[in-house]
């Protein structure tokens, strides 16, 4: 849906756009280039800044012209979304893992170094976002000028004034015949609280306004500050298995220098590792003599655990070690579970070592052995949010060739029973049968902003997503934002999709956890052929278990093909039976005509229906397909849909 | 269909991600036609020799005639209307070219060293083969009688459209040395035929059944069941309509919904609905019910005929793995290897199947110039021919021999009578026959077969 048609036009438009006309870019000649090489850059002359916005403001295209504009990538490898270099990322459309890159930028003939972190704007990723603030002085805080402050702009200035950076606030897209400058000016000034006429305005497509930002940027971000003569101490943000280099560790430097063929340690260890390369990203990684006080870059060090490497954890020299470590990173608490199994039983070993390389990548991942009926060895994993998990299974099965199942996605619950023992629930198969006394549930506090004439939308959808609205404010005229307490359960599934649909896509959300209430919950069983599939037992509100019985029922009733025999499909709490479906035994599968030149045409259909086979999972006598599992276990009707088309 | 570059292999349209088979064979592209050696000698020396020998096996001949007067709305069958080809490549000219082939083909077989052999089977399919005049039809196949010779008894069937022939455009088929008919009837029910896009008059068939016989010809009729709105009451009118002409073959055919058909558009856009698999599955039992009552029993999973006499022997041939050379645009060819795999001295493929280009005008242009219209073309591995041998023998009544199976998929032999998909008598005595369930779920037992 995003990236849409503008690059193509883009491309063919007759006068080349702006970034391309200027006369003599401020990129340093060679002697002033050489006052701002790593490791021997004086810290004054270093900008560390990252860009925050709101999903799909424009970040990443903003990131191009910059790398354009300071002469770091050419046009001719020039693509749209440089940075988003996952394939998952250029399907999607969205940036999931924040980028760091170093670029030159003379201002008045003085060089300095630029470090810039482009950063993913979706709620699921808030985490990444701080990371990427801590190795930074500074923030480009990029609003779309079409669409004004939203639910994450907020949530992300929050997080850069709390790490106390300096806030330049751009508007971007201006370009667009939509966009309204002069209104959002107004609304970001107030929030940020500087004069309307200061804020920045761009265009990262056509490049407007871009070098106005950078020589900014030069102006307001401070220099770092560090002690360049004492002991060495980097900050872990990032690390990433690569399958050639082995581990990448990527760093901001705060003390002192590292430099290569030094040993050096990992303080919350006390491990020591060889240093066998050390460098900048520009965009492409290179070596070089070293990183000094303020620097961003990478380590490789050769460790063969993955484990080695913990983002948030400080780096130091071997020789001359530091004494205190740096405050590291708050890991990020899941609020969504669901457990990941292997298609293929013998797989387990590898997914166990895709996720510990993938967790060096994604510190927000956490992982359990857990087993299941239905489902055999697997992991209970929890998740930021529902798009993180459907990121972590796609990068396992894509990066790791691996197949995988997911399970129904829950959110974890404290048990009390009547003796007053507590059983914390991360998986529903676990809820425990006995008397019980009372259960909790964890709530959030959400904020959402929207046009004010969707504020019944809103509130209707909320009232029966069980929310408590805390309040209300106008944030412009047209504009509000609400405060709500929802439980996390009714938010992390198909909440955000049926807001957007109720606001014609103009609402936007942003949550945080906060504490947890007792609720009547109960759990829902589904039973195929009177087995018990623990994979599809959730967790539901008594108002709302039989529909999720007849819903469960129901999708699965048209998600699993028809076997030789009757399959009844049944929903149960306890003993109770609540809802019932049964697919009928398959009568016919055979092609009736097979001519002559029918025989390579039904051969290959065949070969193609044994591979499907080989994606199937037998519980009691049922096949099911993985897809169905995915299907099943996912909100929306297109995925039913998808499911049931593959099989033909 | 955009022109297509010399000399280039042109894979059957698949689906936009399905990645090449291994088996396809891409340095193979049409030139002289020429064929792997192996097909008629086995390398190293060994002599060629035994039951397996192509010398000694059947040989048939198809001839594609890819002309109807109008399309019908479910077909997906290489064939053009008079609009659709749009001149180039002219109905009168076809039989010229079709005998350029026939040409090709005898100078292919006998260079790569393959005995002459004579032909058993002579099947003129479409399309509408009785577009064309009688006489072409017959010049045709005189051409293949001068290659190659036809055995005594030999079987030469043409397809043919109700509304196409009369009694003396048989009579001169007849005369030619056809010996079969096979008439797309399809339905006997007025508002179904109105369904399918066909256009003959119901009430004709037993016309034209009885003007064949009167020729001297055998007779077949094709049914189709399934059509969209058609009622089980409907098959019953149809499959009965077509056993009081007395006919000694039925075929009859689920209506598949083929992508790309004017009927698979009406489908998507919600036009029509589709019956279910449970009503197919109704009208086949109905079928098998009342042909077997009227003395028709099955010898292939969609194919009736009064006594073994009166099978299709063409038809037998594919699912049997005989060879033969498919003449004119888009037909397919099979030619297995001298030796089988797991013989002393087998070839690196157990056969080949190739293809013609598709459009008639391309397939003339290339035959004038002298080239082979061959488009591709794939080299079976030995799993690939395994899989067709029981995908394929499994159809017949005749069974498969379960001595071709793996020892795991022998094991599945039990479990397949237990559930009363196969026959448990000849399951004993090493055949592997399709219960009447069995024959309906013909897939699943392939699958368990050759897992
Ligand atoms: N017209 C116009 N479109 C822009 C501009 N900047 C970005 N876009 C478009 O807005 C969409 C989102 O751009 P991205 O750069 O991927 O946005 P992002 O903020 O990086 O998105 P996330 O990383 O997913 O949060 C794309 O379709 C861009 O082409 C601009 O200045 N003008
Ligand atoms: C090669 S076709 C055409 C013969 C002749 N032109 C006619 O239509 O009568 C031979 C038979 O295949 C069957 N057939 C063709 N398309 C079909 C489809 N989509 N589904 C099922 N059977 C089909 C019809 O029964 C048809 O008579
Ligand atoms: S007449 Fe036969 S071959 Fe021609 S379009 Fe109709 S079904 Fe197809
Ligand atoms: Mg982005």
């Amino acid at each position: 849906m995003k990236r849409g048609l503008e690059h193509a036009t883009a491309c063919v438009r007759p006068c080349p756009p702006a970034w391309e006309n200027r006369r003599v870019p401020p990129i340093p000649s060679p002697q002033n280039a050489a006052r701002i090489q790593p490791n021997a850059t004086p810290a004054e002359l270093i900008r560390n800044f990252c860009i925050i916005a709101h999903i799909d403001h424009g970040k990443s295209t903003l990131a191009d012209r910059m790398l354009q504009l300071t002469g770091v990538v050419d046009a001719r490898a020039m693509r749209a979304q440089y940075l988003d270099r996952m394939d998952i990322e250029r399907e999607r459309g969205i940036t999931i893992k924040s980028q760091a890159v170093r670029m030159p930028w003379e201002v008045d003939g003085t060089p300095h170094a630029l470090n810039m972190i482009d950063t993913p704007g979706h709620v699921d990723f808030t985490y990444e976002v701080s990371r990427s603030l801590a190795a930074c002085e500074g923030a480009v805080l990029l609003v779309d000028a079409a669409q004004g402050i939203e639910a994450q702009t907020l949530a992300n200035l929050y997080l850069a004034m709390e790490n106390d950076l300096a806030i330049i606030p751009v508007l971007n897209k201006i370009d667009l015949p939509a966009a309204q400058p002069e209104k959002y000016a107004e609304e970001i000034a107030g929030l940020v609280g500087v004069d309307p006429e200061s804020v920045l305005r761009v265009s990262g497509k056509t490049g407007v306004g871009v070098e106005a930002l950078l020589d900014r940027i030069v102006e307001e971000v401070p220099a770092p500050q560090g002690d360049p003569e004492a002991p060495a101490r980097a900050m872990i943000f990032d690390s990433v298995y690569d399958t050639y280099r082995g581990v990448v560790t990527y760093v901001r430097v705060i003390d002192g220098s590292l430099n290569p063929r030094e040993k050096i340690v990992m303080m919350s260890t006390r491990a020591t590792h060889e240093l066998l390369e050390i460098g900048v990203t520009s965009p492409e990684p290179q070596p070089t003599k070293g990183l000094g006080v303020g620097e961003v870059g990478y380590l490789i060090t050769g460790v063969k655990d993955v484990r080695q490497s913990k983002v948030g954890d400080t780096v130091t020299n071997a020789g001359k070690p530091a004494t205190d470590a740096l405050g590291g990173y708050s890991d990020p608490k899941p609020m969504v579970f669901s457990g990941l199994y292997p298609v293929d039983g013998s797989d387990y070993p590898a997914l166990r070592d895709a996720l510990d390389k993938l967790k060096l990548n994604d510190a927000a991942l956490n992982y359990e052995p857990e087993t299941s009926v239905a489902l055999g060895f697997g992991f209970r994993v929890g998740f930021l949010g529902l798009l993180h998990l459907e990121i972590v299974r796609e990068r396992l099965e894509r990066e790791f060739d691996l197949d995988l199942i997911s399970t129904a996605p829950n959110v974890i619950y404290e048990v009390t029973l009547e003796d007053n023992t507590v059983v914390t629930v991360t998986n529903p198969s676990e809820f425990p049968g006995g008397k019980i006394k009372e259960i909790r549930e964890p709530i959030v506090k959400a904020t959402i902003l929207c046009p004010s004439e969707f504020i019944g939308a809103v509130m209707e959808l909320c009232q029966t997503k069980r929310g408590v609205l805390g309040g209300m404010d106008h944030i412009s005229q047209e504009r509000v934002e609400m405060r709500y307490t929802l439980p996390l359960a009714e938010i992390v599934f198909d909440f955000f999709d049926q807001l957007k649909s109720r606001t014609r896509g103009y609402a936007s959300l942003d949550y945080e956890t906060s504490g947890d209430q007792a609720a009547d919950l109960v759990k829902v069983d589904i039973l195929l052929q009177g087995d018990h599939v623990d994979a599809f037992s959730a967790i539901a509100h008594r108002d709302k278990a039989y529909a999720y019985g007849v819903m469960m029922t129901g999708k699965l009733k048209d998600l699993i093909p028809r076997q030789q025999f009757e399959v009844p499909i049944q929903a149960a709490i306890g003993a109770r039976v609540i809802a019932r479906e049964t697919i009928r035994a398959m009568r016919k599968d055979v092609l009736a005509k097979c001519y002559g030149g029918d025989i390579s045409r039904k051969r290959k259909l065949l070969e193609k229906q044994k591979e499907g086979k080989k994606r199937m999972k037998t519980i009691g006598s049922v096949e099911v397909p993985k897809d169905a599992f995915i299907a099943a276990l996912s909100s929306d009707s297109a995925a039913v849909k998808d499911a049931k088309d593959k099989r033909k | 269909m955009p022109s297509l570059p010399e000399g280039v292999p042109v894979p059957e349209p698949r689906g936009p991600r399905e990645a090449p088979q291994r088996s396809e064979d891409a340095s193979w592209g049409g030139g002289d036609g020429r064929l792997p050696p192996w097909v008629a000698s086995s390398p190293a020396g060994v002599a060629p020799g035994g039951s397996g020998t192509a010398g000694a096996r059947p040989f048939g001949v198809y001839v594609h005639v890819p002309f109807c007067t109008v399309r019908c709305g479910y077909c997906d069958f290489n064939t053009y209307t008079a609009s659709e080809l749009g001149g180039g490549a002219s109905q009168v000219a076809y039989a010229t070219t079709a005998l350029r082939e026939v040409d090709l083909a005898s100078k292919v077989l006998a260079d790569v060293g393959l005995p002459q052999r004579p032909v058993s089977t002579v099947f003129f399919g479409g399309g509408t083969p009785t577009m064309l005049p009688a006489a072409h039809l017959a010049r045709i196949l005189a051409g293949v009688r001068d290659a190659w010779g036809l055995e005594p008894g030999a079987e030469v069937t043409t397809e043919a459209n109700p509304d196409s022939v009369t009694p003396e455009y048989l009579a001169v088929l007849a005369e030619a040395g056809f010996t079969r008919v096979s008439f797309g009837m399809q339905s006997a029910v007025p508002h179904v035929l109105a369904t399918l896009e066909r256009t003959h008059d119901p009430l004709r068939i037993p016309d034209v059944v009885r003007w064949a016989r009167d020729a001297g010809l055998d007779v077949s009729l094709d049914l189709i069941y399934g059509t969209p709105g058609e009622s089980l009451d409907d098959w019953r009118t149809s499959v009965e309509t077509a056993l009081a002409t007395g006919v000694d073959h039925v075929s009859a055919y689920a209506l598949v919904v083929e992508q790309g058909t004017k009927m698979a558009a009406q489908v998507r856009r919600g036009e029509v609905t589709l019956p279910d698999e449970d009503d197919q599955a109704a009208k086949y039992e109905l079928a098998d019910a009342l042909l077997t009552e009227a003395g028709l029993t099955w010898y292939e999973v969609s194919n009736w005929a009064r006594g073994d006499e009166h099978a299709c022997r063409h038809n037998l041939a594919y699912w049997r793995g005989h060879d033969w050379w498919g003449v004119g645009p888009g037909a397919h060819s099979y030619v297995a290897a001298a030796t089988e795999h797991g013989e002393a001295g087998a070839a690196e493929a157990a056969g080949v199947r190739w293809w013609n280009v598709k459009h008639p005008r391309r397939y003339a242009a290339l035959l004038e110039a002298g080239t082979s219209p061959g488009a591709g073309r794939e080299l079976l591995t030995p799993a690939e021919h395994h899989l067709e041998r029981v995908m394929l023998g499994v159809r017949l009544r005749e069974g498969l021999d379960l001595g071709v199976l793996s020892p795991s998929a022998r094991t599945a032999v039990g479990g397949l009578v237990a559930r009363g998909l196969l026959d448990g008598r000849a399951a004993i005595s090493g055949r592997g026959v399709l219960t009447l369930r069995g024959r309906l779920l013909a897939d699943t037992v392939v699958r368990e077969l050759t897992d």
